[in-house]
């Protein structure tokens, strides 16, 4: 059977016009689909066009209705499902913030160079890192942070795009 | 065609109402139902100077969308609608969202504050857009003077093209009098909406080969049919005719397959025919051309036509695969799919399987032979059936246009009315609006002004939109509202009796107003039958008023719509009669369903 639970990661090119978002976020409100992140910015100024980055999850079927549902708002030119059309790059960017001194504070602070994060903002009780990367790889920097002193996280979601010379 | 009169000096002096009014005319409107307001006070002053649309002054809001959907769905036109803003546009609300779920083609015109008071809770001023962006298929704030035009033709576009829906058009009232340059339609293509008409080759081919092979095939149509135009309904019922297979009809498309077809089992779903629910149960391959796997339609999802292949033929990809897989899916127009499905069968030389179908049709006799429809009949007490027999044997040579409200009358008008013709009957389906029947009668009076239009109706959703018989009135439209009075929301007593232990919690209307009299107050026509006697002499009596007319037909309280298949239920578990209501009691599934 299909009730199997996927997690997919949608591209999707709108006009970008007053309301659009809402019309896609009250979409999914309306109709009960998850929305585990999404991401929007303007990509083409001439032609008004944003880009949205959607990551959602649900059984197949939900999938396919989330895509054809999509489709159908007026102002969509194209819904890509990266996840089924072949590799793809993922990136998030996360700040996060971490306090502490002595030992936690060095220990962090190792740990951040081996995740390549930056300390974009120090004092001498706190750091902010800044980190791009995976979901997963900023999951596991935070989850190493929580015993260091982390008070803060805040993260950009992810934007995505196809591997290869295709564009969307 | 509309043609100015008056129409401005030249298109640089034009304000944007006027824009407006020739956008309108420019797309072939004839008619505009509405109601005026404050916002909305330059289009009607432009109206008033100009002759470019006839417009139409309902009595509330709900009722002009209504209309417009009555105008629509017996023309096959957009309907269009002319509301003020913050009242004006929360009252049209019911019927954007009734057009949503009907697919009628509606643009509906909202006046706003002007744009330098939007979002300060400025007087009558309500966020149109943002109450509206669910119940539309698309909307429209314009903020400036430069895109008016285009919004307008834009709107007509998109409330037309694929699945037909309603769109909204906020005109804020500064824009409304600014200089706005005008583009004609010509001009508009839009950018990224062109839904997709034609379908692929390859799944045409596919279709036919599974159609032929078919050992227990049933068409299973609906208003995808309808909304494609006349031609689509002529197409399906000759493909019908070419393989002998059974069809059926959901509520929304009756009348594309005509009644007195053999080949046509009757209406399909909750309260369709034992013949049609069985045939659906053990069909092996099922056609759906333009219906939506409805849950009035399928019943309990899990039981299901079990062991059928399903071929689903539908302009929105969205339909497709939302509460039942099928086995192929064809997005395009119902018409165009039904003329290459006839034209690769001709090519083919397609055959069905002769022995295989004789079979069936032998079990699908058994089944019609339950007469399912049968009810007791009574020389006392009007039978609501027998009511709607009558109506339809004294009104079938004048091909009336038929609507309805919501309830037990809707069920038997779709049952003991036979249609001949698409676009005939008016229902609300999907959402199922007590309140929809009389607009929706003025509408389609409006646009077939020499024709019978009849609004079937129930005596407590008469009361939602009574108010408008004044408009009836007004405009010297002569429908029938033809009440089945049995003094009870009786579909909702239906299920009390079914489901709540005969708890009949409020669905009895205490005080009714006397309808003849009520008629006559509003300055039409009222008549009384009483007993099964009077039935015919009524009914002719209000054929022969050209008036608007109520007819008070009062018939038995306790009669409860059959067949029935309760929610929650498969539909080989269909209730044929009260002898079986009393032994299959509604699961506890079934109770939370509506
Ligand atoms: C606006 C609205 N409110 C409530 C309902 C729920 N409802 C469905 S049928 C019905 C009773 C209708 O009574 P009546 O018009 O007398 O028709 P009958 O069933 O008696 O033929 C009600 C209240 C509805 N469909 N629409
Ligand atoms: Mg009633």
């Amino acid at each position: 059977m299909a009730d199997k639970i996927e997690t997919h990661t949608l591209s999707v090119l709108v006009d970008n016009e007053p309301g659009v978002l809402a019309r896609v976020i009250g979409l999914f409100s309306g109709r009960g689909y998850n929305i585990e992140s999404l991401v929007v910015a303007e990509v083409d100024a001439s032609r008004h066009l944003s880009r949205i980055t959607l990551v959602t999850s649900g059984t197949p079927m939900v999938i396919e209705q989330i895509k054809a549902q999509l489709d159908r708002l007026v102002p969509v030119h194209t819904v890509r499902d990266l996840t089924t059309e072949g590799a793809h790059v993922a990136r998030e960017m996360a700040l996060i913030k971490v306090v502490g001194t002595g030992d936690k504070r060095v220990e962090s602070l190792r740990i951040a160079d081996i995740f390549r994060a930056r300390a974009v903002d120090s004092t001498i009780e706190s750091f902010v890192f800044e980190m791009t990367g995976s979901p997963e790889k900023i999951d596991a920097f935070v989850n190493l942070m929580r015993p260091l002193g982390l008070v803060d996280v805040s993260r950009t979601g992810v934007v995505a795009i196809s591997r290869g010379a295709k564009g969307i | 065609m509309t043609t100015a009169t008056q129409a401005p000096a030249t298109a640089a002096e034009m304000t944007g109402a006027e824009v407006i009014l020739k956008a309108l005319a420019d797309q072939g409107v004839e008619v505009v139902f509405g109601y005026p307001g404050g916002a909305v006070l330059p289009i009607y002053d432009a109206m008033f100077k100009s002759n470019y649309v006839r417009h139409i002054l309902v009595r509330h809001e709900q009722a002009a969308v209504h209309a417009a959907e009555g105008y629509a769905r017996s023309t096959g036109k957009v309907g269009v609608v002319l509301v003020t803003s913050g009242p004006g546009a929360t009252n049209a609300v019911t019927g954007l969202t009734d057009a949503l779920m009907d697919s009628v083609p509606i643009v509906c015109l909202t006046g706003q504050v002007p744009t330098h008071l939007i979002g300060n809770d400025a007087f009558q001023e309500a966020d149109t857009t943002g109450i509206t962006r669910p119940c539309t298929k698309h909307n429209y704030l314009v903020k400036d003077a430069d895109t008016l035009a285009r919004t307008i033709h834009e709107a007509f576009h998109v409330a037309k093209a694929g699945r037909p829906g309603p769109v909204v058009v906020d005109l804020p009232k500064d824009i409304q009098l600014a200089k706005a340059p005008y583009v004609g339609p010509e001009a508009i293509e839009h950018r990224t909406y062109r839904p997709k008409r034609t379908p692929d080759a390859a799944a045409i081919e596919k279709a036919v080969e599974l159609i032929s092979k078919a050992k227990r095939p049933l068409f299973y149509c609906g208003g995808g049919v309808v909304n494609s135009g006349p031609r689509a309904s002529e197409l399906l019922t000759e493909f019908v005719r070419m393989t002998g297979y059974p069809v059926t009809l959901t509520l929304m498309g009756l009348g594309t397959v005509p009644a007195s077809e053999p080949l046509f089992l009757g209406m399909v779903g909750m309260h369709g025919t034992y013949e049609s629910n069985m045939a659906m149960h053990d069909c092996d391959l099922m056609i759906n051309v333009g219906a939506r796997f409805d849950d009035r339609v399928t019943g309990k999802l899990a039981a299901f036509a079990p062991n059928s292949k399903k071929i689903h033929v539908d302009i929105d990809p969205s339909s497709i695969n939302k509460n039942v897989r099928v086995d192929l899916p064809i997005v395009g127009d119902a018409g165009e799919v039904l003329a290459a499905l006839i034209a690769q069968w001709k090519k083919k030389k397609a055959k069905v399987d002769g022995a295989a179908l004789a079979k069936w049709w032998d079990q699908i006799e058994k089944w019609q032979a339950r007469d399912c429809l049968r009810y007791k009949a009574s020389k006392t007490i009007i039978k609501p059936q027998y009511a709607l027999q009558r109506l339809h044997a004294l009104t079938k040579n004048l091909d009336p246009y038929i609507t309805t409200e919501v309830g037990q009358h809707q069920m038997w008008a779709a049952q003991f009315l036979k249609f001949e013709r698409p676009m005939h009957w008016m229902t609300s389906g999907g959402l199922g609006t007590m309140g929809y029947g009389l607009p929706a009668a003025i509408g389609a009076q409006i646009a077939h002004p020499d024709r019978l239009c009849i609004d079937v109706a129930g005596e407590a959703s008469i009361l939602m939109n009574i108010q408008e018989m004044s408009t009836a009135v007004q405009y010297r439209l002569p429908v029938k509202v033809f009440i089945l009075n049995n003094q009870w929301m009786g579909m909702v007593r239906q299920w009390q009796e079914l489901i709540h232990g005969g708890r009949y919690s409020e669905s009895y209307t205490e005080a009714l107003p006397d309808f003849v009299k009520l008629a006559d107050a509003f300055g039409g026509v009222g008549f009384r039958a009483a007993k099964p006697s009077e039935v015919d002499d009524v009914i002719k009596e209000m054929i022969k008023v050209k008036r608007p007319v109520i007819v008070d037909c009062c018939v038995d309280q306790k009669e409860n719509c059959f067949p029935m298949i309760p929610s929650g239920a498969a539909h080989n578990e269909m209730l044929l009669g009260p002898e079986d209501q009393a032994q299959k009691p509604t699961s506890e599934e079934g109770m939370v369903l509506v």
